[in-house]
């Protein structure tokens, strides 16, 4: 089947099997590998995305019902050359080691300060359980919530 | 395989009818699982998301109308909140915010799982399930809905699409045991309430849901009560024995909160 969706504000259109994921849709079909797959059962959060604003993993959503609305990957935070201040903070924080968690991390966190631009560390601990880094860097990953919260 | 959007109830139901064997799916959350591990091959599903009458919830004469779409990020954040406390607070527990943003009240009555976080606090405010398909719509107690593990009454032809509840503004919570704060499946749950009489419902502790009451008078035996309701089994999350003691514990907490 043939779905047509705006992915970071540019609409596209992809041949889908109807039973495929969104995440699947994005990566193998459309050209946007920044969402990762790893658990493809939504205890990972690696391939966390927005649906029409909304933090969702993106292995969970059927790509068919993806179909006319909007997505945001990782791909679509940048301004051209420059990062977005979450990319940023996740940088200058050495927040990464082996990158897997990071674009869904980044995700869930600009979608986390969209809404609160000053969470409590509980708030960031609450807002960022469904994202698992499996290089357990978690603190690092704190630190760069925190310097794009007062960024 | 086919994928069927339906954009209106009317013509949910109709395709529902004509394609019985249909999978409905609202989140995705227990289907794309399903999907994703080859745990099933539906020769068609039944998207739901675009049908408006299935989201949010109504109030109608002093009764909340939830629609079958109502996410739990929805109850969590929103309105309900007051209204429906114990359910706010199941809603919470599940999953991470990904989960909740999609995952649904419907969802977790379709999956009619043991250890469904939706069913306990619904059960205590005495829910019903409003079923409906072509033929028209009933509305059954959720005690009798389930009728065993992952079990319900639904007909081929019908969808769940909405739940009924009178909020009772007793004081109520829910407290679920796991190995962590989030992306929890329970090793036992429990929602307590406290209003003209006790009342409780546990997950994961028998194949279907089960309501326990008591005078308040009898909130001392209360705990023995409802660990002596549970049907438990052993299994990698828990043992038998462990699930039994944890409920009569959890009752006895419970009950602190909510005699006040
Ligand atoms: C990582 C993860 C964590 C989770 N954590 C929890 C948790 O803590 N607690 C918990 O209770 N659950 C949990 N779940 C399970 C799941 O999120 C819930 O059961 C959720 O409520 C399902 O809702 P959904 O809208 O996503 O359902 P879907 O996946 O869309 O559907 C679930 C089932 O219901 C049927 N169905 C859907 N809508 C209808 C309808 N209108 N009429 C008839 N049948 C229908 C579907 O055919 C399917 O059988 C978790 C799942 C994941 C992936
Ligand atoms: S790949 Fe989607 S949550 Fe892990
Ligand atoms: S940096 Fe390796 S998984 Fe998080």
């Amino acid at each position: 089947m043939r779905i047509t969706l705006r992915i970071n504000g540019e609409e596209h259109q992809a041949d889908c099997w109807e039973g495929e994921s969104l995440l699947f849709a994005l990566r193998e079909k459309l050209g946007f590998p920044g969402a990762k797959n790893a658990c493809e059962q939504g205890e990972c959060g690696s391939c966390s995305v927005l649906l029409d604003g909304t933090l969702v993993c993106a292995c969970l959503v059927l790509a068919a019902q993806a179909d006319g609305h909007e997505v945001t990957t990782v791909e679509g935070l940048a301004e051209g050359e420059q990062l977005h201040p979450v990319q940023q903070a996740f940088v200058d924080a050495g927040a990464v080691q082996c990158g897997f968690c990071t674009p869904g991390l980044v995700v869930a966190t600009a979608d986390l300060l969209s809404r609160n631009t000053s969470p409590s560390d509980d708030e960031i601990r609450e807002a960022l359980s469904g994202n698992l880094c499996r290089c357990t860097g978690y603190a690092k990953i704190f630190d760069a919530v925190r310097r794009a919260a007062s960024a | 395989m086919d994928v069927l959007t339906p954009r209106t109830l009317a013509e949910a139901l109709r395709l529902k009818a004509e394609h019985r064997e249909a999978w409905p799916i609202q989140g995705g959350t227990d289907v794309l699982v399903a999907l994703n591990f080859d745990r099933g091959r539906p020769a068609c599903l039944l998207n739901l998301n675009e049908v408006a009458e299935l989201r949010g919830f109504t109030r109608q004469d002093g009764a909340l109308r939830l629609g079958s779409g109502l996410t739990y990020a929805e109850v969590e954040h929103g309105l309900l909140r007051d209204v429906l406390p114990a359910l706010a607070e199941a809603s919470r527990t599940v999953g991470s915010p990904q989960i909740r943003n999609r995952g649904t009240i419907g969802g977790n009555l379709g999956t009619s799982s043991p250890a469904g976080d939706a069913l306990p606090p619904l059960l205590v405010e005495g829910a019903e399930v409003e079923c409906a398909s072509v033929r028209g719509t009933r509305r059954v107690p959720l005690g009798e809905f389930v009728t065993g593990v992952k079990r319900n009454v639904l007909e081929p032809d019908e969808l769940i699409t909405a739940v009924w509840v009178t909020p009772s503004r007793a004081p109520q919570t829910f407290m679920k045991v796991g190995p962590r704060n989030a992306m929890v499946i329970a090793v036992v749950s429990l929602a307590v309430s406290a209003g003209d009489e006790l009342r409780a419902s546990f997950g994961s502790a028998s194949p279907r849901p089960v309501l326990v009451t008591a005078p308040r008078e009898e909130a001392d035996s209360f705990p023995e009560r409802v660990a002596a309701a549970a049907a438990p089994i052993d299994d990698v999350r828990g043992s038998e024995r462990y699930r039994r003691h944890a409920l009569r514990v959890l009752t006895e907490r419970a009950l602190k909160r909510v005699l006040v």
